[in-house]
């Protein structure tokens, strides 16, 4: 793979990078998420992950049918569509702002590949949103757009599923970028009241075959459930849980305050 | 099953290998694929596996050519459409796939299924459906063979299909009301896929037309061939140049014109695809990969998927199967649409006419042949098989509603 120069000159934070170093410092990393257009202030969420603690951000573009989510992103996805969210709109969106966190995009393939892979990871670059997670594109279809990916300056993180053989695992350890989404378990996204308890054997597993930062995603709701799951893995995704908020009228600040949970809960548990 | 003589073939098309394998990554031309969470890939490699293996094992295609016979009535009759056919000067041939068990032909593909479920060990299958007819047959299957059977339906089908929602509880399935998007038969997909993956170990998913990951469009056209297979033996008796000049089939996902076209996709036959004009994902739509594979659907100039609109809750779908989007590009199939209207006045055509109350689905195949003719699009005498593909018990509620 090509080493291209529009990687440094691509705005935003690259994600790998900055996961990698704050990892290896012995920090274990948070990426909350939002829902891109799910409100007019919808970036201000950004500021306040950022100030919150956030290690990276993850942005999830709006799809009609999202296949892996659970019904708070559906009912968000729902709501930014209905408010007339776009993907040009909220790339636009974000180049008017500036935070200092890695962008990570997830979104379904259609929206990836209608205008082309390499015009929808240039146009993510441009915005500063070094990162992409495509989470209905498997390994066997994934070549062309990890090219488009890499020569833009996005890193194409992949998802790992506990489904997945030993050969699938080590294959998308060794092919995502920026770190390695581990699902806790075999479940879509959306709030739980216990993380599933194949959580920790996964991401233990998975980190026997991951350089990169591991972290762990899908139903991590409470500070309990990232300190149990950052112990196990590198780091955690939280979304549904500061979604369901935020659909039940909760604005930047308090959302960014349960991020500051979160993010003290995981400090605190590093001693 | 009557040998076809050679002699009673037109010559076959260049063509002749349409409609066959579609190798390991399931691509009919660019369309298809298996585009599912990474949590999924397995399922679906084990499907693939489990199909490959069993079609090509002559006891499984043993078994179920007998449950084809003895349990859904196989073969169907092909029938002459005497009445319709003096009015409109064309000869119309019935593939009455309305008198199959269940009511629809969509019994074929779940038996094959259920019967695949049953060789993998699974002891539990989900289904999403439309009208209805697929959860039926699926609740019919799974209680015959022993499985536990759970079925995803949008509320707005179960309030139009209640009928089949009964059907499918007497049957002792559960049904599973979705509330997502527009609550019709693309929602109750995206459901499905979604449970499927919190119980890939233990169910079978058993998907009920050509679309889905790969190898579902492959599959659930192989168990629906026998429509077309069997229509072209009768029609090699029935008509004298054996091979009729159309082949319709009314498409929503398309299974049961997958299954006829299967038939004369080698042949001279024109093959006539006809989709709900408010779902007209060929006409209206452009490429997309939705529920797994890449083929058309209808959307928004953002790439979002729109919301179909058709009386036919069978046929109330954005998409179409990949194999239709591939044939289409290639000229071999046409693809052309009907409206509601022409859909109700279909069925009250055939009804008189005939004494047979179609499906609103399969009433969207004589609606374009009531204009076609009409039109002068198929000349005086033209031969015509059409795919009746269900019956329209289920539809009363719905047509009594309508002055």
């Amino acid at each position: 793979m090509s080493t291209v120069d529009t990687v440094t000159t691509a705005a935003g934070v690259a994600v790998g990078p900055r996961l990698r170093e704050r990892r290896d410092a012995g920090r274990k990393l948070l990426v909350p998420y939002v829902t891109a257009g799910i409100s007019a202030d919808w970036t201000d969420f950004l500021t306040a992950y950022e100030q919150a603690g956030a290690d990276a951000i993850e942005i999830g573009l709006p799809f009609s049918e999202p296949m892996i989510d659970g019904p708070t992103v559906q009912e968000a996805s729902e709501r930014a569509l209905h408010r007339g969210a776009t993907v040009p709109g909220i790339l636009a969106d974000l180049r008017r702002v500036r935070v200092d966190v890695p962008l990570v995009v997830m979104t379904y393939y259609h929206l990836v590949a209608r205008d082309g892979h390499a015009r929808f990871c240039a146009a993510l670059a441009e915005a500063g949103v070094r990162g992409l997670i495509v989470p209905d594109l498997p390994l066997e279809e994934l070549s062309e757009l990890e090219q488009a990916a890499a020569d833009a300056g996005v890193d194409l993180t992949l998802v790992a599923a506990p489904s997945g053989t030993p050969s699938r695992l080590r294959e998308i350890a060794a092919r995502s970028r920026g770190f390695v989404y581990a699902m806790t378990g075999m479940v879509t996204t959306g709030e739980r009241t216990e993380l599933p308890a194949s959580a920790a054997e996964f991401a233990t597993r998975l980190k026997t075959h991951a350089d990169l930062p591991v972290l762990l995603g899908f139903g991590v709701s409470t500070p309990e459930h990232a300190v149990a799951g950052a112990h196990a893995a590198d780091g955690v995704v939280v979304a549904s849980a500061l979604m369901r908020r935020v659909l039940d009228g909760a604005g930047p600040a308090d959302v960014g305050a349960q991020v500051a949970e979160l993010r003290a809960a995981l400090d605190a548990a590093q001693g | 099953m009557g040998a076809i003589t050679a002699a009673g073939l037109p010559a076959l098309l260049p063509a002749a290998g349409l409609m066959h394998d579609p190798g390991a990554a399931g691509r009919f031309g660019d369309y298809g694929g298996r585009y599912v969470p990474e949590a999924l890939m397995p399922a679906c490699a084990e499907v693939e596996e489990a199909f490959r293996e069993a079609w090509a094992d002559a006891g499984f295609r043993r078994d179920l050519d007998r449950l084809l016979t003895v349990y859904a009535g196989r073969p169907t009759p092909l029938t002459p459409a005497w009445n319709l056919s003096a009015e409109l000067g064309v000869d119309i041939l019935l593939k009455r796939e309305d008198l199959a068990h269940t009511g629809s032909h969509k019994i074929n593909n779940v038996l094959g299924q259920a019967l695949l479920a049953r060789r993998m060990g699974r002891t539990r299958v989900i289904a999403e459906t439309g009208a209805g007819q697929h959860g039926v047959a699926t609740a019919t299957a799974a209680a015959l063979l022993g499985l536990r059977a759970t079925v995803f339906m949008g509320q707005k089908d179960m309030a139009r299909q209640a009928l089949n929602v009964h059907r499918m509880r007497l049957l002792g399935a559960e049904v599973v009301e979705v509330t997502s998007g527009s609550r019709t038969l693309k929602d109750a997909t995206s459901e499905a896929m979604r449970h499927w993956v919190t119980c890939a170990d233990e169910a079978y998913y058993c998907l009920g037309s050509v679309m889905g990951p790969h190898p579902y469009p492959w599959m659930v056209r192989e168990f629906q061939r026998v429509i077309g297979e069997e229509a072209r033996a009768q029609c090699a008796t029935e008509l004298p140049a054996a091979i009729p000049d159309y082949v319709v089939a009314c498409v929503g996902g398309g299974s049961n014109a997958a299954g006829t076209f299967a038939g004369f996709a080698g042949t001279a036959a024109q093959l006539v695809g006809v989709e709900a004009a408010g779902g007209a994902a060929i006409a209206g739509g452009k490429v997309a990969v939705m529920h797994g594979h890449r083929s058309y659907a209808i959307q928004d100039e953002h790439g979002q998927i729109l919301e179909a609109e058709s009386v036919a809750a069978g046929l109330d779908y954005p998409g179409i199967g990949p194999e239709h989007a591939h044939l289409h590009d290639l000229g071999r199939a046409r693809y052309v649409t009907v409206t509601d209207a022409e859909v109700i006045d279909a069925v009250r055509r055939l009804a008189r006419s005939e004494g047979i109350l179609p499906a609103l689905e399969s009433a969207h195949a004589i609606a374009w042949v009531l204009r076609a003719a009409r039109d002068g699009e198929l000349p005086r005498g033209a031969t015509v098989l059409i795919t009746l593909s269900g019956r329209g018990d289920k539809d009363t509620t719905t047509l009594m509603e309508i002055p």
